[in-house]
């Protein structure tokens, strides 16, 4: 079998010592995690090694003895063999490098003191036992902060055993206890590892640690004020839960709510998904935070507002012009069809009126437009999401005539196919037989065929009027939803895009690892082969499926052909359909 | 080291380069031709051609540069995402294999498969329209479930080795596995 000893780079260069680290089960590999130094004594070896085994819960064990004899120093040969009777170990490895020389060479000393490989001692016949020892360099910085995807965390219990590459990364993350104390420290104890290149720490980091759990508590308590306020009765009337459900800036309220939850609660992070999904939350927060306060920066500046006010009453104006035109249009000859003239003027007068009566209103609130505007708009501070919302929420209301349109209309042609479609069973002997939902043939009397008849005739002249203004006030209707869509899609997208995850993925791509890169390092004769492991980072498309933020996502309820057979028979359509619950 | 005359299934020459790290440690590199001077020069010329005659009829000069621009763009999308140069087979007995695509712009793309995962590795037959030709697979397994095949990774795939490249490749890989399983 090939014994695998994945080894720091740190530690290339380290004063001989101890080799301490982590024997892999049921693989044969070890993980040389740290090199102690020359003098310790024993018994605080093991007491050490115990400590750290119970804070970091990694089975910290003496691996062997590492030998870098440097220039005047004699070499430890007899006095590294006698460290394996202190140590008692299943397999004791003697490393050991020269200067001069890029490759190790390792002997391996079984239980019973038998030595298994002895590199000097090669035979000229090949007794079959060729080294077996491959030495795998990592940069342990690197391997640390690392998370191999796809994500499983330690502690589910998962049926399968998770593979040698990943305890690999599990067991080195897990022992950041032991990189506390180095060489440099005035402990009984000198170790080497990643941190003795060079120890990085930023004070703006260190205070903001500190600051943020103060802030968070602060922030929660402010979140927990506004759940309160939230659960007024007052605001639980159904007519209330109903309009406050349609508008889409109080579900988005609703969902930043839910995130802020997320966000500020004091614990930490325990998992890695988890902490990944509260910085991106943050991020994208902030992010969205900003650009709400760019547009605010814009709007408020040479007086736009009032420009804006000043535009939106003769727009408004000149929308409701546009409409009656095209009423007048429909009850003249529209492109040269030929209406039934009375049903015309009935249906072109009822929604004339309605027009007018919108028109009022508008000219009512004109003066107080500007004022509702300017305070409308500081409400994007709280977020450009927030803006985009409201400016749905303001179409959906400005357009508020065109969706009555619609609903008449619908309702009528609906009406009308309903009823054509029965005095057509009629018309061929049938009936709809509601309890076994089937059509049956029925004899029908002399008078009620007369009159079915009679109206089946009436309702198909009528048809292409009905049929020519429904068809007008479904695409204006569906004109709007389109605007509307594209608003939510955008919403939706600054909700849901994993800011901090791709900001990781470039600039360090080391911190999300699909799998691993192995390179053979230049091998000198009589030594064990080197290879160098790399951290192999994931595809951006993966980190935007992976980390992308669950959101309310309005997707289309219907498919393309469900929604044409709507549309076809009159049936009132709701294109979006808000998911009340996330699904991931 | 070795080299020796290969072919590929379309009858380009293309060549082997086995490397013996160590004992249990052999690596594969399958080097493609490179990118014909001619070939290039004969689209560029078709295409730039074709833009003068378009710009002859309707006097516009965005015809001219936007046909510059697209040749320039297709040229670097070819190179950085098409165009493999070699490609490579890394085999580490008792660690895992490793498959790398190096493409002419310098760009590589590396996928490591851990030996626990892998199952064998085989020369598959497929037929490709009126032929048939062979390509090295790898077959990977769960670990949870050793004896089904949950995929197949196709091995040297813009490269496209003959049988007699194959079965050398083949017969080094199968020396190793079967030491250090």
């Amino acid at each position: 079998m090939v014994l695998k000893i994945f080894f720091p780079q740190c530690c290339n260069t380290a004063d001989s010592g101890l080799l301490v680290g982590h024997w892999i089960p049921g693989h044969n590999s070890a993980v040389v995690l740290a090199v102690i130094h020359y003098p310790f004594i024993p018994g605080q070896v093991k007491k050490y090694l115990s400590q750290m085994q119970s804070q970091s819960e990694v089975d910290l064990t003496v691996l062997g003895s590492w030998s870098m004899p440097k220039e005047g120093k004699e070499g430890m040969d007899s006095f590294l063999k006698d460290l394996s009777t202190i140590f008692p170990q299943k397999c004791w490895l003697q490393l050991s490098r020269e200067i001069g020389k890029r490759g190790f060479t390792c002997q391996v000393v079984q239980n019973n003191g038998k030595l298994v490989q002895d590199r000097e001692q090669k035979n000229g016949d090949d007794s079959g036992e060729e080294d077996k020892i491959i030495f795998v360099h990592y940069d342990q910085r690197k391997v640390m902060l690392s998370q191999l995807h796809p994500v499983q965390e330690i502690s589910q219990k998962s049926d399968t055993e998770p593979s040698e590459l990943r305890l690999v990364f599990q067991t080195v993350a897990q022992s950041q206890p032991l990189f506390f104390l180095d060489k440099y420290d005035d402990g009984p104890l000198k170790l080497t590892h990643w941190q003795s290149e060079g120890r990085e720490a930023s004070i703006i980091a260190e205070l903001l640690k500190q600051a943020s759990v103060p802030v968070c508590i602060f922030l929660t308590w402010l979140l927990s004020l506004w759940h309160w306020f939230c659960s007024f009765r007052i605001l639980h009337f159904r007519p209330v839960l109903f309009i406050s459900s349609k508008l889409s800036t109080c579900v988005q309220s609703g969902y930043r709510a839910v995130h802020f939850k997320t966000v500020f609660s004091p614990q930490r992070a325990a998992t890695h998904m988890d902490f990944m999904r509260k910085a991106n939350i943050f991020v994208s927060f902030l992010v969205d935070i900003a650009l709400g306060l760019l547009l605010v920066s814009w709007l408020y500046r040479e007086n736009r507002i009032s420009k804006l006010a000043n535009t939106l009453v003769p727009v408004a104006d000149r929308v409701a012009k546009e409409l009656q035109e095209l009423l007048e249009w429909l009850m003249g000859a529209p492109a040269g069809l030929k209406m039934n003239r009375a049903l015309d003027q009935v249906l072109g007068r009822f929604f004339l009126y309605h027009i007018h009566l919108w028109i009022s209103y508008i000219h009512l609130m004109s003066p107080f437009i500007e004022r509702i505007l300017w305070y409308v708009g500081l409400s994007a501070c709280l977020g450009l999401t927030f803006a985009l919302s409201i400016l749905s929420d303001i179409v959906a209301l400005l357009t508020f005539h065109i969706y009555c349109f619609y609903v008449y209309g619908a309702r009528l042609y609906c009406l009308k196919i309903y009823g054509l479609s029965s005095l057509w069973r009629l018309f061929r002997g049938k009936k709809w037989n509601v309890l076994r939902q089937r059509v049956d043939s029925c004899s029908y009397d002399l008078d009620q065929l007369f009159i079915g008849t009679l109206l089946f005739t009436i309702l198909l002249f009528l048809l292409p009027t009905t049929a020519l203004y429904y068809l007008v006030f479904t695409l204006l209707r569906l004109v709007v939803v389109l605007f509307q869509g594209v608003i939510h899609l955008s919403v939706d997208f600054i909700n849901s895009f994993p800011l901090f995850a791709i900001g990781l993925r470039i600039c360090r791509p080391y911190r999300l690892a699909e799998g691993v890169k192995f390179k053979v390092l230049c091998e000198e004769p009589g030594t064990p082969l080197h290879l160098m492991m790399e951290i192999n980072p994931i595809k951006c498309s993966s980190v935007l499926q992976c980390y992308r933020t669950p959101t309310y996502s309005c997707y289309p309820k219907d498919s393309w052909s469900a929604l044409c057979k709507k549309l076809f028979v009159g049936e009132l359509i709701y294109p979006w359909k808000q998911k009340t619950t996330k699904t991931d | 080291m070795a080299e020796e005359e290969f072919t590929d299934i379309n009858g380009n020459s293309i060549s082997l380069d086995c490397q013996t790290h160590s004992a249990f440690c052999r690596e594969f590199t399958v080097t493609s031709p490179k990118l014909s001077l001619r070939k290039v020069m004969v689209y560029t010329c078709f295409i730039w051609l074709f833009a003068y005659a378009i710009f002859f009829f309707t006097e516009n000069t965005a015809v001219l540069s936007s046909a510059i621009l697209l040749t320039l763009a297709g040229m670097m999308i070819h190179i950085h995402f098409v165009k493999v140069d070699h490609e490579t087979l890394l085999i580490i007995g008792s660690l895992g294999v490793q498959l790398s695509s190096s493409y002419a712009s310098g760009r590589e793309s590396t996928t490591f498969i851990e030996m626990s995962k892998l199952k064998d590795i085989v020369i598959n037959e497929a037929v490709y329209m009126h032929s048939i030709i062979y390509y090295l697979c790898i077959l990977i397994k769960d670990p949870a479930e050793p004896e089904t095949v949950t995929s197949v990774v196709p091995l040297f795939q813009s490269s496209k080795p003959r049988l007699n490249c194959l079965v050398q490749v083949y017969r080094s890989c199968q020396e190793i596995l079967a030491q250090t399983r």
